[in-house]
């Protein structure tokens, strides 16, 4: 009866995106953040109707986007022209024929999009959607992790701002013992864990090698990753509250540092609703680093736009990917712009502003060019695992060492349900 | 939890049977085929063909037969049986809750001598039923964070210090009833007070001057005499019960995936058909559930004499 009515309002949602294509009009399915850049668009061209579709973008790995994209295959009409998603992977499901139905993702090099345009993008920008050769889908922004800290705060207290993970460890305990309430970060969501932690650590425990997916939680810079975890948890610097969460936002004036994306910046900093910072206080960082590790850093998502290629409006949907990926103005909603002109633009302007002491720009580049290609891009996210054992399991009082056999498992079975061999 | 259309049981209690005639009864007759038309071809279009595809698809792999194939690969799934354990555990709270708890508020609400008083009860147990399942679970939300709660301190008195608390797989089962007892019981409750109404007051009097106190009368008259409208209640429930889904997937959403997206049987359907691409499985398990719920009603019709002439 429910899954009934789900699928009718479903229904009737893409029922009604189809109706709307006719006339010319593109369909674009995005979350909220994004309409900002949609809104821009109307504007800045009146010949192309949009019809938005808001959805969550996927966040949390919802699976918004293929599920509702099966459905229109499996209905044979209502397909979007356009979606965007906060994943990275969904090139993964989207480049494939799906029972038989055509692949959803257009093919946006080889011809649809000049090859110029794409040779605009930030090297290794697109690589997490270029499956064999092929692009099949456009990045909003690059979210490489960094290192963001409270450069007022830690000056008041005669710290020294940490530059590798054993560091940031050490100033844990140093303000659990003599500042405690003070924090360095929150892990009550689902992505801080596996992609600032883990990833950024090395820790190879989200590898894909052709069909075949591979974890190793036990493996040294894993076992490495959990012990910092397990540690700053249980001195309280690292917290158990969610970035979004009301907790968080009541106590971000506590927050003294952060390992995390680019798009902190606008998401969280100079967000009213998030950590609200006051221009001057906080410095964008180079990713930490194990000591005697190379200097690489993990990747929080950064989103992707796709085009369909289903679309009767090819023409309209080139334009509205070109504007919304390279307009100085629009691209990167907030973060740093996948294209490389539009990023230049965004670190020159933020250099501009002065919000962020130190050099930003040359932070968020280090950081761009270093993100640890030891990652996988299959058809699941580490989120949902992680949400399902790790983040009630630390709220039970469990340590990550304790988890991390668990976590791995789950992940093993979510990878071997949608068809990788598991080793 | 669907919502059951409680409407047409209420009217069947609250009408009395009319004396009997020929020329009456096919009149009758006449308006309930009338009636049931619409019914039945909905039934047949929404319900009966989906059902009998389903059949088709869970025996068949790309229109190919393949026997007991796609029930096998689901039941070696590793979320199938905690799915199935979830579920189960919530139908037995909810079930029991929901027997014990309605019967009782109806008989004392039927007891109740003050008619605006007992009018507007059952007026109070009615509203949340109004509410529709996932907008119910939205409201829900916010009692069950202790940040923004309510009853705060009633979730810090059981211990519950979080939102990721509040879901642990340990309270979830709980929780849902909770939640599915709140949405769903002010209907029932209406019905039993309906079925309540029913039983003659002759047999209630003569018990009194029999010296029977309302203890005894509930327990030897009443519930007896109810016990048909419990069994529809159970049938009924458990049916819907089966099928949870909406209240888990939003929680899914709300709890960033602490509640996981494979929670119930109707969930773990919907992946396999929309996350998979395994409308075969899906249809499997929606046959298991189907299979299930006739064999357990079945059992409930014949215990609770459902279709025993009064």
């Amino acid at each position: 009866m429910n899954l009934l009515r789900t699928t009718v309002a479903l229904s009737a949602i893409l029922v009604a995106g189809a109706a709307l294509a006719q006339d010319g009009a593109i369909t674009v399915w995005a979350d909220a953040t994004r309409q900002p850049a949609v809104e821009a668009f109307i504007a800045a061209h009146p010949e192309v109707p949009v019809n938005l579709v808001l959805d969550d973008g996927s966040s949390g790995a919802s699976g918004t986007f293929q599920t509702k994209i099966s459905l229109a295959d499996q209905a044979n009409e209502g397909w979007p022209d356009v979606v965007f998603s906060t994943q990275n992977n969904d090139a993964a499901w989207a480049a494939r024929e799906n029972n038989g139905a055509q692949a959803f993702a257009q093919v946006l090099n080889e011809g649809f999009l000049d090859q110029a345009f794409l040779d605009g993008f930030t090297p290794g920008a697109l690589d997490p959607v270029t499956v064999d050769g092929k692009v099949y889908g456009l990045r909003n922004d690059l979210a490489p992790v960094l290192f963001w800290y409270n450069k007022t705060l830690l000056d008041s207290f005669g710290y020294a701002a940490p530059t590798t993970w054993e560091d940031y460890q050490a100033l844990g305990d140093k303000l659990a013992a003599d500042h405690p309430g003070y924090f360095l970060g929150a892990i009550g969501d689902a992505f801080p864990g596996p992609y600032v932690y883990y990833w950024s650590g090395e820790a190879p425990i989200f590898q894909v090698e052709g069909e075949s997916f591979k974890s190793d939680t036990s493996a040294p810079n894993s076992a490495k990753v959990s012990a910092l975890i397990d540690h700053m948890v249980a001195n309280k610097t690292l917290t158990l509250d969610s970035l979004f969460g009301a907790n968080f936002v009541a106590t971000a004036d506590k927050l003294v540092a952060i390992p995390g994306a680019a798009w902190y910046a606008g998401a969280l900093f100079q967000n009213p609703g998030g950590v609200n910072a006051k221009a001057g206080d906080w410095v964008a960082a180079p990713p930490l680093k194990w000591a005697d590790g190379a200097a690489v850093t993990g990747n929080v998502g950064g989103g992707v736009w796709y085009a369909s290629s289903h679309t009767q409006n090819p023409e309209a949907v080139k334009t509205f990917l070109k504007f919304v990926t390279s307009d100085t103005k629009v691209a990167g909603t907030g973060g740093l712009p996948a294209y490389q002109a539009a990023a230049d633009a965004w670190l020159d302007a933020q250099a501009a502003s002065g919000f962020y002491a130190g050099d930003f720009k040359a932070a968020i580049q280090a950081a761009a060019s270093s993100v640890w290609n030891g990652w996988g891009y299959p058809n699941f996210s580490p989120e949902t695992a992680w949400a399902k054992i790790v983040t009630p399991g630390l709220a039970a009082g469990k340590t990550m060492t304790d988890l991390a056999a668990d976590w791995q498992q789950e992940m093993k079975n979510e990878a071997q349900v949608v068809g990788y061999t598991v080793e | 939890m669907s919502t059951i259309d409680n409407s047409a049981a209420t009217a069947a209690v609250a009408l009395e049977r009319p004396k009997k005639g020929m020329s009456i009864e096919r009149a009758q007759g006449r308006i309930g085929v009338l009636f049931a038309t619409p019914y039945t071809l909905f039934l047949i279009a929404f319900g009966i063909l989906p059902a009998l595809y389903a059949i088709y698809l869970a025996f068949t792999k790309k229109g190919a037969f393949v026997g007991f194939d796609n029930f096998l690969k689901v039941f070696k799934d590793y979320r199938f049986w905690p799915a199935v354990e979830h579920v189960g555990i919530f139908i037995v709270v909810w079930l029991v809750l929901l027997v014990v708890l309605v019967v009782t508020l109806a008989i004392l609400v039927h007891s109740i001598g003050l008619r605006w008083f007992s009018g507007t009860m059952r007026f109070v147990y009615y509203i949340p039923g109004a509410l529709a399942g996932a907008s119910s679970v939205m409201l829900w939300l916010f009692v069950l964070d202790p940040t923004v709660s309510p009853v705060s301190w009633l979730l810090q008195a059981l211990g519950i210090e979080s939102f990721v608390g509040a879901v642990d797989a340990s309270r979830l089962p709980i929780v849902l009833a909770v939640i599915a007892f709140w949405t769903g019981a002010g209907g029932w409750i209406v019905i039993m007070y309906g079925a309540l109404n029913n039983i003659s007051k002759d047999v209630i009097e003569a018990a009194r001057v029999d010296g029977a106190g309302p203890v005894r009368i509930a327990w030897s008259i009443q519930i007896p005499l109810m016990r048909k409208w419990i069994a529809y209640m159970v049938i009924m429930s458990f049916a819907g019960g089966t099928q949870l889904f909406v209240e888990p997937r939003v929680l899914a959403q709300a709890s960033r995936g602490v509640v996981g997206q494979d929670y119930s049987l109707n969930q773990l359907a919907f992946l396999y058909a929309f996350k998979q691409n395994d409308f075969n499985g899906s249809a499997a398990i929606s046959l298991v559930l189907l299979a299930v719920a006739v064999t357990l009603s079945i059992y409930f019709v014949f215990k609770g004499g459902l279709f025993e002439r009064a």
